[in-house]
């Protein structure tokens, strides 16, 4: 057998290697390793981000198993600038009393779903699809247990792995559907096989909850505000963001490859989830106190604006789509890095805490409010335009309905980022929270966060780019 | 300069335009330029920035937030007037409505808070409406640009365009303060740090009558012709609601936000009148009420300053201690209700003139309808001007007031020399507007 075609893997590859020199370094360097660690894993991690930045020629291994189109790329390159954000965020907290033991087991289980997340993105086959799902959920149940010793955090983590695996079982049985009446589970055959029979109908829905699942959709989005809340602010960061993008580009292709002679079946589907996830997360949202879960919503009522560029289903939906995913991370790692700094600094987390922050902090309460108003979608900033072209997508084929109900909806969610916008600028405060200082791997993850959030919508090559290598049905 | 291009003779539809590609995938460009519509407007906003500026020379705390808030309003309002692509237009739109919020809340009077966030929560649902009429005429029109003046060569059929026309029409009615949308403005100019009112009741109110005019008319002709009957009742309710609303009021900021509303709804009554004259009219009455109302604002403020309340039944002849402010007041007034020499009369009568010309029983009676209200103008800015600045001084307080300083008066003659400009010699900005109504008015027509 010719192995050599695995080579062709390259960014698995130095993922995984940077994972294994991480894992060893850790096991065999010293004390005075230890505190060298951090540095070398992020200037290793950042290597293997700009080696894998550019797109290949399409390339299939394992007689399909593995399938590779240029798109992955921007894709992976996305979820590898978010998890460098993150990892850089969670810098101060490794390094603190509790957790500096577990460092490498923090890096090393981040990069292991960041590689399942890898398998999901570039697979051929519903094996491999569900060895990236599961790789990429099962580290993330211990990350979200990470602090051990807090009991919400281990309530969270309870939670997520019982509805993931939960969420799981019912995606293989629908797999074993899928099997059970096309007799294959490589992508490429059964484009041709599914043809909407009732079965196949049935396996669609089961075989999707899954991923519905792990975009946080409503109904399948009960676990989302309780492991937000309880998980520790970066590993929410990176469950709201790296995770989810990584979930709604597989859907999409999934649906695309696979379900393609099944679109007037899967569309009504998505249609009616769209309007209730942004509906119902926008309700919710309203009356959160603490800002971990307002972020959980609101992340869910974003997720259901992705939908409709699912729905669309053209290439000018795939672009949107990647596109908003870009500036989705921007804007919420931004809002969450500021939750985390003043959370582990002073321990609040409630909005009422937040009242006058701008006399105390100025500068943080300037990336949350640029982080709240590019979720809210308002111009110049890169929320706007992904906005637009999201809802330009699904207007494309005529749902002007869709359109509007999710246009209404973004009034309710300009409603609740401007609370928070309110406690930090408008109410004043007898004690607000006193001076928060940011250490360095913290400033440039913001520098990094604001300057996309400013910079992506207004330069168009990246999503012209990004459009380039969209395909649709 | 605009007038200098014009007399070179080019005749362009805009001049000194400007375009680059922005996203090639959905055909937006960076695309602006000027016609002589846009020019008024722009001198307009200018004379409202510098004026506001100079009205909150001590405004505080945080003055320097307050005057990037406001560059940044003043940027999304120029952006808006200037630009000739549907997207580029929707974004100056949407920059231009942030700030609001800001600014009121933070350096707001009374209920702020409520004010700013129904202010903001409102116009961003017509923006919402305006986003799905902006997707449906671009698709609409075939998908192949977003230019407005290629689109307005395009055809929309007529199905889509009974239901863009509305969503469009209604988006941008509710920053023009149509009924029953208008709802934001009274709160929300009554709360309102000075600048802030002038700048917004002054300018931004245009920007609802502008795009309606511009996006709405021009793009969907046909319909607008079916359709316009809904929207004039709608208008004329504005018009005359407003002004019986203002006579109710006895807060001073209430009365001009009312004001406001009735004057405003008359611009979009005369543009949905859709002749030369009517149309010519409505701009030069977002010129004229532009300028009164910035002018109301400013003086307002200026009083507030001094004597902390701004209830007619808590002031009484201010006139004798404060003459400068008084008179200027005064003026202000005479021009609002349609004084001839003033420009309210000029652009009220060019309105009229236009509407009366359809021979209609409906447009007739409206108009009539309508121009009841110049009388109910007159009864509330009399009643206003006689409680508060003539009579017996009511507050012993009031009699140690200083009258207005260096930094007041340059912004309030700035404004009161504009209005009698326009108001003696208007010609120099009526020809300027009538040219560009035309390509409007050929649409219309076919």
């Amino acid at each position: 057998m010719d192995y050599s075609s695995f080579l062709q893997m390259s960014d698995e590859f130095s993922l995984l290697t940077v994972m294994i020199f991480l894992l060893i370094y850790d096991i065999f360097a010293g004390e005075k390793g230890a505190k060298n660690f951090q540095p070398l894993a992020l200037v290793l991690f950042s290597a293997h981000i700009i080696l894998n930045f550019f797109p290949r020629d399409a390339f299939s291994i394992a007689g399909g198993m593995y399938q590779y189109v240029p798109i992955q790329t921007y894709v992976k390159a996305i979820l590898n600038i978010g998890t460098l954000i993150v990892l850089l965020q969670a810098h101060k907290f490794l390094n603190g009393e509790a957790n500096h033991h577990k460092k490498g087991e923090f890096y090393f289980l981040t990069l292991s779903t960041l590689l399942g997340m890898y398998f999901m993105i570039s697979s051929g086959n519903f094996l491999m699809f569900f060895i990236g799902l599961e790789t990429a959920s099962i580290p993330m149940a211990t990350l979200v247990a990470f602090d051990k010793y807090n009991r919400k955090s281990a309530e969270a983590g309870a939670k997520y792995i019982l509805s993931a695996v939960f969420a799981s079982s019912i995606s293989v049985f629908g797999m074993s559907l899928i099997y059970g009446s096309t007799g294959t589970l490589y992508f490429s055959d059964l484009a041709t096989l599914l043809t909407g029979t009732p079965l196949q109908i049935m396996a669609f829905v089961f075989f999707a909850v899954g991923l519905f699942f792990k975009i946080s959709l409503v109904p399948f989005h009960l676990w989302t505000p309780d492991v937000y809340e309880g998980a520790q602010t970066n590993i929410t960061s990176y469950l709201s963001v790296i995770s989810k993008g990584a979930a709604v580009f597989v859907l999409f292709t999934i649906l695309i490859k696979v379900f393609g002679h099944m679109v007037t079946q899967w569309q009504p589907i998505l249609y009616g989830l769209s309007i209730v996830s942004i509906t119902v997360a926008n309700v919710f949202a309203i009356r959160q106190q603490n800002l971990k879960r307002f972020l959980a919503f609101s992340s869910i009522s974003q997720a259901g604006y992705i939908l409709l560029a699912i729905i669309s289903g053209t290439a000018m939906g795939m672009a949107s789509l990647v596109y908003f995913v870009l500036v989705y991370m921007f804007s919420n790692l931004a809002a969450f890095g500021v939750i985390s700094v003043i959370e582990e600094r002073t321990g609040k987390v409630k909005m009422d805490d937040y009242n006058g922050l701008y006399q105390t902090n100025p500068r943080l309460s300037f990336v949350m409010m640029l982080a709240l108003f590019s979720l809210a979608g308002i111009p110049p900033f890169a929320g706007f335009f992904s906005k637009f072209f999201i809802f330009s997508a699904a207007a494309a084929q005529g749902y002007y309905v869709l359109v509007f109900i999710a246009l209404l909806n973004t009034i309710i969610s300009l409603y609740y980022y401007l609370l928070v916008i309110k406690a930090m600028f408008l109410n004043k405060s007898e004690n607000p929270i006193e001076k928060v200082t940011s250490d360095t791997p913290l400033k440039i993850s913001f520098v990094i966060c604001t300057l996309g959030i400013l910079l992506v919508g207004l330069f168009s090559t990246i999503y012209t780019q990004i459009a380039a290598l969209s395909f649709g049905l | 300069m605009y007038v200098i291009e014009r007399a070179a003779g080019n005749i362009a539809t805009m001049v000194f335009t400007a375009d680059t590609v922005w996203y090639a995938p959905f055909n937006i460009h960076y695309s602006v330029g000027v016609d002589g519509i846009s020019i008024v407007m722009l001198i307009l906003t200018s004379i409202i920035v510098f004026t506001g500026v100079f009205a909150s020379w001590k405004i505080d705390p945080l003055p320097k937030e307050f005057f990037l808030w406001f560059c940044l309003l003043s940027t999304g309002v120029f952006g808006f007037f200037i630009s000739t692509d549907l997207f580029t237009m929707f974004m100056y739109y949407e920059i231009a409505l942030i700030p609001m919020y800001l600014l009121i809340g933070i350096w707001g009077t009374g209920k702020k808070e409520y004010a700013a966030m129904k202010l903001t929560l409102m116009l961003m649902g017509g923006s919402a409406l305006l986003l799905v009429g902006i997707l449906g005429i671009y698709y609409g029109s075939g998908a192949t640009t977003m230019n407005i003046l290629e689109i307005a060569k395009l055809h929309i059929p007529i199905e889509l365009q009974y239901y863009f026309f509305p969503l469009t029409f209604t988006g941008f009615g509710v920053l023009g303060a149509m009924f029953p949308f208008h709802t934001w403005s009274p709160d929300g100019h009554a709360s309102a740090p000075t600048a802030v009112s002038m700048l917004h009741a002054g300018v931004l109110m245009k920007l609802g009558g502008y795009g309606c005019f511009r996006v709405a008319m021009y793009l969907m002709p046909q319909a607008a012709h079916e359709l316009a009957w809904i929207f004039l009742i709608l208008t004329g309710i504005s018009v005359v609601y407003g002004a019986f609303a203002a006579i109710h009021q006895t807060d001073l900021k209430y009365i001009n936000a009312y004001s406001s509303v009735s004057h405003c709804g008359l611009v979009l009554f005369a543009i949905l009148m859709m002749n030369e004259t009517a149309m010519t009219g409505a701009i030069l009455q977002m010129i004229s009420h532009g300028l009164t109302t910035a002018l109301f604002f400013a003086l307002i403020g200026m009083i507030y300053g001094r004597t902390h309340t701004r209830l007619i039944t808590e002031m009484g002849g201010l006139m004798k201690v404060l003459p400068f402010l008084g008179v200027c007041f005064v003026i202000a007034g005479l021009g609002s209700l349609g004084l001839p020499s003033l420009s309210g009369f000029v652009a009220e009568m060019t309105i009229f003139v236009g509407a009366f010309q359809h021979v209609d029983m409906f447009h007739r009676v409206l108009t009539i309808l309508a121009c009841s209200s110049i009388v109910i103008t007159a009864v509330y800015i009399l009643r206003m001007v006689g409680k508060f600045l003539l009579g017996k001084i009511v507050n012993e307080h009031h009699e140690h007031l200083t009258d207005a300083t260096w930094f007041e008066r340059i912004s309030v003659v700035t404004l009161l020399f504009f209005m009698f400009a326009l108001g003696s010699a208007p010609f120099w900005v009526s020809g300027m507007i009538h040219e560009s109504v035309l390509p409007v008015i050929g649409q219309l027509i076919k």
